[in-house]
């Protein structure tokens, strides 16, 4: 079956949030009479489950061990199945050299030794 | 004493800490890739500072799920010596080796500059015979803001975990003095078993005169076998 996870990180409310800080002074400069902002992010994940309780888990092993920080975040989630036509269309885990954690393998740095600096054109160079 | 330096993708100070331990007499490192990480052999590990990841989700969160960071909460278990340095103490961090976390610093800036660190704590193998001294370190990071909640605050500052605070250069721990909003001046702490230390500065650039300062060397000769135990001698 497949689910999808629409997940939502906020920092908790005793964690300062200075870029929602930001934000406030901006909305306030537009003369708007706004007292608070907290921000955060939000993560969209298509993922195949067995059933409702085992897409519950993994959203649980998602959103605690990597999608939010529990000393500093909360988080909170939407989830639905969707029809298997009607999935998100990606990459098959593995296939995908920059989110499969497994395959970083094939990531391997240039030696810095190898790398020749400063002989990059300028733009207009030809 | 061998010395495992981790290099994951987007590391960028393993070299200058191989350099930089070059400087300290009896001590031999390597610089390990991520994925071929085995530390057995090894006496200490060194986590650089760098933008792992990309600093995706949040500075070192993918790192932490990297077979180097399951490797390296064993070799801390073990009671191994381990060093995290920026992106390293954030890695820490987020593994849970270390309490607390790092966030987006308190003015929105990057930092990137000379601070004075009052060492708190001469109980970890890191900082013998340091307690006390004021020192002179460089920074460059955008989330160094050190936050725990009140009881893990009050926890580590009762158990001698506060290793590093950010003071003038008097060693006093004044807000003018706090280049990032860092709670009650944190700017470096030990696990409980103080085997584990991690710091947002970074010792490996202010290890030479050339540099603009060795007190970073006070740091890292810690690890001279010779010294191993005892007061570290002065770098000058």
């Amino acid at each position: 079956m497949i689910f999808v996870a629409t997940i939502r990180v906020l920092p908790k409310s005793e964690v300062r949030d200075p870029q929602g800080e930001a934000v406030r002074g901006a909305l306030r400069s537009l003369g708007l009479a706004v007292s608070d902002v907290r921000t955060g992010k939000e993560i969209v994940v298509t993922f195949d489950a067995a059933d409702e309780t085992a897409a519950r888990e993994a959203v649980r092993v998602m959103g605690t061990e990597l999608l939010a920080n529990p000393v500093i975040e909360d988080y909170t989630y939407d989830l639905h199945q969707v029809k298997t036509d009607d999935a998100p269309k990606s990459a098959p885990v593995g296939e995908d050299p920059i989110f499969d954690l497994a395959g970083a393998a094939s990531f391997e740095p240039a030696d810095v030794d190898d790398v020749v600096y400063g002989e990059r054109k300028q733009a207009g160079e030809g | 004493m061998k010395v495992a330096i981790l290099r994951y993708p987007g590391t960028w100070s393993e070299r200058d800490f191989q350099h930089a331990l070059s400087l300290v007499p009896g001590v031999e490192s390597d610089i390990l890739w991520h994925e071929d990480t085995d530390l057995a052999g090894y006496d200490a590990a060194i986590v650089p500072g760098g933008f792992t990841y990309g600093d995706y989700v949040r500075a070192g969160a993918i790192a932490k799920i990297s077979p180097a960071t399951r490797e390296l909460r064993r070799f801390a278990d073990a009671g191994k010596l381990v060093l995290g340095s920026c992106n390293g103490f954030q890695i820490l961090c987020e593994a849970g080796i270390l309490p607390g976390a790092l966030v987006r610093n308190r003015g929105l800036e990057f930092r990137c500059d000379w601070v004075h660190l009052r060492v708190e704590s001469d109980a970890t193998p890191w900082t013998v015979g340091l307690r006390g001294a004021v020192l002179r370190m460089p920074i460059a990071h955008g989330e160094g803001c050190w936050v725990a909640n009140d009881e893990t605050l009050a926890d580590i500052e009762s158990r001698g975990q506060v290793v590093f605070r950010y003071t003038d250069e008097r060693g006093g721990a004044t807000v003018a003095a706090n280049p990032n909003g860092s709670l009650a001046n944190i700017a470096g702490v030990c696990n409980e078993g103080r085997n584990v230390v991690g710091l947002m500065p970074h010792p490996e650039r202010c290890s030479e005169a050339l540099l603009g300062g060795t007190d970073g060397y006070r740091v890292l000769a810690n690890l001279a076998p010779a010294l191993a135990g005892t007061a570290p001698a002065l770098y000058r």
